[in-house]
């Protein structure tokens, strides 16, 4: 295959998938509610997982970003059950909010490096749990909040711009509302990528000291991506909130932090929707595993080994190495040999 | 108020040893060993299996417990971390695999010992009364054997060929094996050295507080905190961090109601790590 051919087929390749995800899959398990819950619930942690990988993209290890899920659906559950807000203004404040708290701790937190920073952020996940678990009236404590309304009608001038959940088909209605915000996270990262922020954002994670000597005020920017890493984190958190109706302390913890980083692991870091591939893959698979009970986390304890230990930099870096390649390659090296 | 520092000092002491084998493994290999929680949880359901089940007193419930976390750790080393140190471009990947491994042994755990929380009669039984203090006799045999394991290893340490291999490949590994230190052997010796400190810990620990399989978690952070209050490589920095923990942990809970404890000791370390990153005695960024 000609280099030539390549780009209109990866084009193509994208058409079918957004076919597949967006028409084919809803239409057809239209009424299999288990089916398109779990491909929304893969979804909305693709989202999460794609505000890690944007932190990875600034050279830290990210495991705090559960905390970020977790106060951004104690949000949404506050904001609508204690003040009526409606949802489709709980979800951008969620993300708001989110960031807030991101940006604050951020400051502090963002001059460590390495495994300091992973061992702070893995800290954050347990200390987020537990001052909601520790608020008291405001975070219902260990039962946190149920019975969080389910989206309403979004009207603008009287044109019904969203129907309210409760009147469609509601599983339906959350794929959807998981695909717009798949779909547009990945766009929001893909353009962050390729502007001038990411470019910054790039030369952070080489070397920081270098950037700084070239004029990039490295805090700031630091905490930028960092506070957009948490607004996603909010973002996905609100939209569990209100798909499971009701949230409570240990529904992000420790452990989904370290998926979240899995997931980006696994697709390859070095690519934008690595994350996303990641999530698809072991979340559908974990799905697949449950009827083993006891032995499901075993097996996935085993994968995570086997990928580390076999895939360090993740499936999208497995490329298909034509002849062609194969040959400008051996050239390549032919020549550097020489030199 | 004394209450509070004879309960501070005896959960510090066996803190000191969850943290030196955390300490050691980072020093040594440069890797946060995730499963340490879950080291000290088979640990303890070790020293159970054999004290209640096999009947075997605990002398044999120690060494059965010292025995499978050296051989754990050794495992690990060989299989796992020695490929993924030598092989990965990024250091997040040892540290996924660190808690890959983690998952493993807790899901081993679960699989051999089942969900349910066991729990063991103290080793001593009856109550000291110390200048107005109750010291369970249970738990002043722990704090006695906690203290006697720190004290051997500081001495192996300091003293010993391999203490001192260890202690050059902590501080330089390169210059370390240009002296002519086997780098692999002394490798798998600190991980499982780091792991045996794990199972005592446990062991000694299931005595005074039952072991359930899901308290791998909580204990890992515990030992994080410890490490990162210390200085992550440090070995007083670890017993530093133990103790100020311990003692935090003791007045936490006598004074303050529920789990609002942890949720305060984690505040205050945010705020002390984002004042001094590298810790108390630690050197920047390791």
């Amino acid at each position: 295959m000609s280099r030539g051919l390549l780009r209109p087929l990866a084009g193509a390749g994208l058409a079918l998938l957004a076919l597949v995800y967006l028409v084919l899959l809803p239409v057809y398990f239209s009424h299999s509610p288990y089916i398109l819950r779990v491909v929304s619930i893969a979804s909305v942690l693709s989202v999460i997982s794609l505000g890690v990988w944007l932190t990875f993209a600034i050279g830290r290890i990210n495991i705090g970003q559960a905390a970020f899920a977790l106060i951004g659906g104690y949000a949404t559950a506050i904001l609508s059950t204690r003040f009526g807000l409606s949802y489709w203004l709980c979800l951008p404040l969620s993300g708001i909010l989110a960031a807030l708290v991101g940006t604050v701790l951020g400051f502090g937190i963002l001059r460590l490096r390495g495994v300091y920073f992973a061992m702070i952020t893995l800290s954050l996940t347990e200390a987020v749990r537990l001052a909601f678990l520790n608020g008291g009236e405001f975070t219902g404590g260990a039962s946190g909040i149920p019975i969080i309304p389910l989206p309403g009608e979004l009207s603008l001038f009287g044109v019904v711009l969203m129907p309210s959940f409760q009147t469609v088909n509601t599983h339906l209605a959350f794929y959807y509302l998981a695909a717009a915000l798949l779909i547009v996270t990945l766009a929001v990262v893909w353009r962050i990528g390729t502007s001038r922020l990411g470019w910054i954002f790039r030369s952070l994670q080489q070397n920081e000291d270098l950037a700084t000597s070239i004029g990039i005020d490295i805090a700031r920017y630091r905490v930028m991506a960092y506070a957009i890493c948490c607004f996603f984190g909010g973002i996905g958190g609100s939209y569990f909130a209100v798909s499971q109706q009701s949230i409570y302390p240990n529904v992000f913890g420790v452990p989904d932090s370290i998926f979240f980083i899995l997931y980006c692991f696994l697709g390859g870091l070095a690519y934008v929707a690595g994350p996303v591939v990641g999530t698809f893959i072991l979340f559908i698979g974990f799905q697949i595993l449950h009827p083993l009970q006891e032995y499901q986390q075993l097996i996935y304890a085993v994968l995570m080994i086997a990928i580390m230990l076999w895939l360090p930099n993740g499936l999208l870096s497995l490329r298909w190495h034509t002849r062609a390649d194969r040959a400008e390659l051996a050239r390549l090296e032919g020549r550097e040999a020489r030199s | 108020m004394e209450q509070v520092i004879v309960n501070g000092a005896i959960s510090g002491m066996n803190y000191a040893l969850m943290a030196l084998g955390l300490t050691l493994i980072f020093a040594i290999m440069g890797v946060l060993n995730f499963a340490h929680g879950q080291m000290y949880v088979l640990g303890g359901f070790v020293m159970y299996f054999v004290y209640t089940v096999l009947g075997l007193g605990h002398v044999a419930g120690f060494a059965a417990s010292i025995v499978t976390l050296v051989i754990v750790g050794l495992i690990f080393e060989r299989f796992f971390f020695r490929h993924a140190l030598r092989m990965a471009a990024r250091e997040e990947s040892t540290m996924l695999l660190a808690a890959g491994t983690a998952l493993l042994l807790e899901s081993l755990i679960l699989v051999a010992f089942g969900e349910k929380q066991r729990g063991m009669p103290p080793m001593v039984s009856g109550v000291y009364k110390l200048f107005g203090v109750y010291i369970p006799a249970g738990r002043a045999a722990v704090f006695l054997i906690a203290l006697v394991a720190v004290v051997a290893f500081i001495l192996f340490m300091q003293h010993t060929k391999p203490g001192r291999a260890l202690r050059a490949i902590a501080q330089d590994k390169e210059v370390s094996a240009l002296q002519g230190v086997n780098i692999e052997r002394y490798s798998a010796l600190g991980f499982a050295l780091g792991a045996g400190l794990a199972g005592i810990a446990g062991a000694l620990l299931v005595s005074l507080l039952a072991v359930n399989s899901g308290l791998g978690t909580s204990v890992s952070i515990k030992a994080f905190i410890m490490v990162m209050l210390g200085g992550a490589g440090v070995v007083s920095g670890a017993i530093i961090g133990a103790f100020i923990l311990g003692f935090a942990e003791a007045l936490g809970y006598a004074y303050i109601p529920g789990s609002t404890t942890y949720l305060l000791i984690f505040a205050a370390l945010i705020l002390f790590l984002v004042i001094r990153p590298q810790g108390i005695i630690g050197k920047p960024w390791g």
